[in-house]
């Protein structure tokens, strides 16, 4: 933490509580969590982030925060915001539609720095709102993307060997188990021997991945930067299928010491495909009785007159920051995180 | 019980977990990248002690716990049960030789303990952290012998046996820290 400014976490006993004044501001918290060294790093990080994508020839541009439609992932929550007409808006959980509309018009290769929203994620790695760095190149594919990345963090975190491994891999190295062609009875085995009660809480299989993911494989991932790639089918998202076998998704995730930084994709084309991926998470979140938004039109369109081709990564800026400055939690780089914004 | 939803785990919240009441030490939200969101707990099992850790589905529900902590007075022991009382309320709860384990060393009539009830029932008994006990039996004192630091055993009123200064003598009060079971000083009643 900085050391020219003081820590704001200040032990406070209960008769001190009771000693402040009622109507006072005196015990109001207004202090940034972060110190003022980290707001610093930050603004450093951004600027070399900046300077080596405009080194790169590709061009910065700003979405809207505020749309008609939203993601259908069923694992990401969008927040509304209200209108005095009645209309109202999904606060946007990535930039991902609106960067891709913008491909399909023929931008060319594009990269965004933006604030995003999901709502109920609360932790020592998670914020409801978040610095999101997204950026699309076209006519590469994942590997060359992750080329992309690399270089980036080279650029502004300064040289650092990384690795690449693939979901199946890692799996086998760090659990034994193969992901791709194991049974659910051995998924079920393997999460309940590691504190998730998953036949209990019904699990499918992806959210059995999911658990053994982030208990078993992530905490052995080790220090430094290691890119999992090659992510089951089944959890493709927006990401292209590679025909196999095994057939898996065109999908990678970066780690830097164990801490899930950032996601990419080989990016999915077809507008068929897509809206049927969509129409699946819709018929997901009804199942599960949870609000189902209509798909996106617009970048469904988008997606019919032709996205080109290319790959396309966000990623955690706020843990970039974090990773960077050696802090631990994700309040230690936010200026002011949920409860203090 | 009504179940707890994984949104409004806090820590000293208390569950069912395993069958056995649990008291939620910490939790913390994990979400990989792209997928289901889990909130992993670490739970102090309230009846022996033990750290566990489990993991959630994100709005997974939870048996919620009936635990109460209360503070009861301690009326005797029928040589199977041990009988406290609400001093308010005198209602009256027994508590089994397992939940009083080794506060039965130093339970004194009419002195308060604090208490976990489950669903009404006691599952821990702590003693008063500090309590005053008479000297049943021990060697003679050694008069005037203040400053040797030399001990002795004794045993005091109910039972239990202790290190004493020399010069405690038998029938004297001594007040004695139940946390670590040492003589603290001579008292008066």
């Amino acid at each position: 933490m900085s050391a020219s400014f003081p820590p704001r976490r200040v032990v406070m006993r209960m008769h001190e509580r009771a000693s402040e004044p009622a109507s006072g501001r005196a015990g109001c918290d207004w202090r940034p969590s972060a110190g003022i060294d980290a707001l610093r790093l930050r603004a450093r990080l951004l600027r070399a982030a900046r300077a080596y994508f405009d080194a790169q020839g590709v061009m910065e541009v700003e979405t809207p925060a505020l749309g008609a439609a939203t993601v259908t992932d069923p694992s990401i929550e969008s927040l509304r915001a209200n209108g005095r007409t009645g209309r109202s808006w999904y606060l946007q959980t990535s930039p991902e539609f609106a960067m891709k509309r913008l491909l399909a018009a023929g931008s060319g290769s594009i990269y965004q720095i933006t604030r995003a929203f999901r709502d109920g994620e609360r932790g020592r790695h998670h914020n409801i709102e978040f610095s999101i760095l997204e950026w699309y190149r076209v006519g590469f594919d994942h590997h060359r993307l992750i080329d992309d990345v690399d270089a980036l963090l080279d650029r502004i975190l300064g040289s650092r060997p990384s690795s690449r491994l693939t979901f199946r891999e890692a799996f086998l190295r760090h659990l034994d188990l193969d992901p791709l062609t194991a049974t659910t009875v051995e998924l079920h085995d393997a999460c309940e021997s590691r504190g998730f009660a998953s036949r209990a809480a019904s699990a499918t299989r992806d959210e059995c991945l999911d658990h053994l993911l982030a208990a078993a494989v992530q905490p052995a991932l080790g220090p430094g930067r290691v890119y999992l790639l090659d992510f089951p089918a089944s959890q493709a998202a927006l990401a292209r299928i590679r025909n196999g076998p095994p057939e898996v998704a065109e999908r990678f995730e970066l780690y830097i010491d164990g801490i899930e930084v950032a996601n990419g994709y080989h990016e999915l084309r077809d507008a068929g495909e897509l809206h049927g991926r969509m129409r699946r998470d819709i018929e997901t979140r009804r199942c599960g009785g949870r609000p189902a938004p209509a798909v996106d039109a617009r970048l469904l369109a988008a997606h019919e007159a032709g996205l080109p081709a290319c790959a396309g990564v966000a990623v955690g800026f706020d843990r970039l920051v974090m990773l960077a400055g050696g802090y631990r939690a994700l309040r230690e780089v936010l200026a002011f995180p949920e409860d203090a914004a | 019980m009504p179940n707890v939803s994984t949104n409004e785990f806090r820590s000293g919240l208390k569950l069912i977990i395993d069958g056995d009441p649990c008291s939620i030490i910490e939790n913390e939200f994990v979400k990989p990248g792209k997928g289901q969101a889990f909130v992993r707990a670490r739970f102090r099992n309230l009846r022996s002690g033990r750290v566990v850790e489990r993991t959630f589905k994100s709005g997974e529900s939870v048996e919620a716990a009936d635990v109460l902590e209360v503070s009861l007075q301690y009326l005797y022991n029928d040589g199977d049960l041990f009988h406290f009382m609400d001093e308010q309320t005198f209602e009256q709860h027994a508590a089994d030789a397992g939940a009083v384990g080794d506060a039965s060393r130093w339970l004194k009539e009419q002195d308060v303990c604090a208490i976990t009830l489950w669903n009404g029932t006691p599952i821990v008994v702590n003693p008063p952290n500090f309590v005053t006990l008479e000297i049943t039996e021990t060697e003679p004192g050694v008069r005037g012998d203040t400053a040797s630091g030399a001990t002795k055993p004794a045993t005091v009123e109910t039972g239990a046996v202790i290190k004493v200064p020399l010069f405690v003598e038998q029938g004297e009060l001594v007040r004695i820290d139940t946390r670590t079971g040492e003589y603290v000083s001579r008292a008066r009643e």
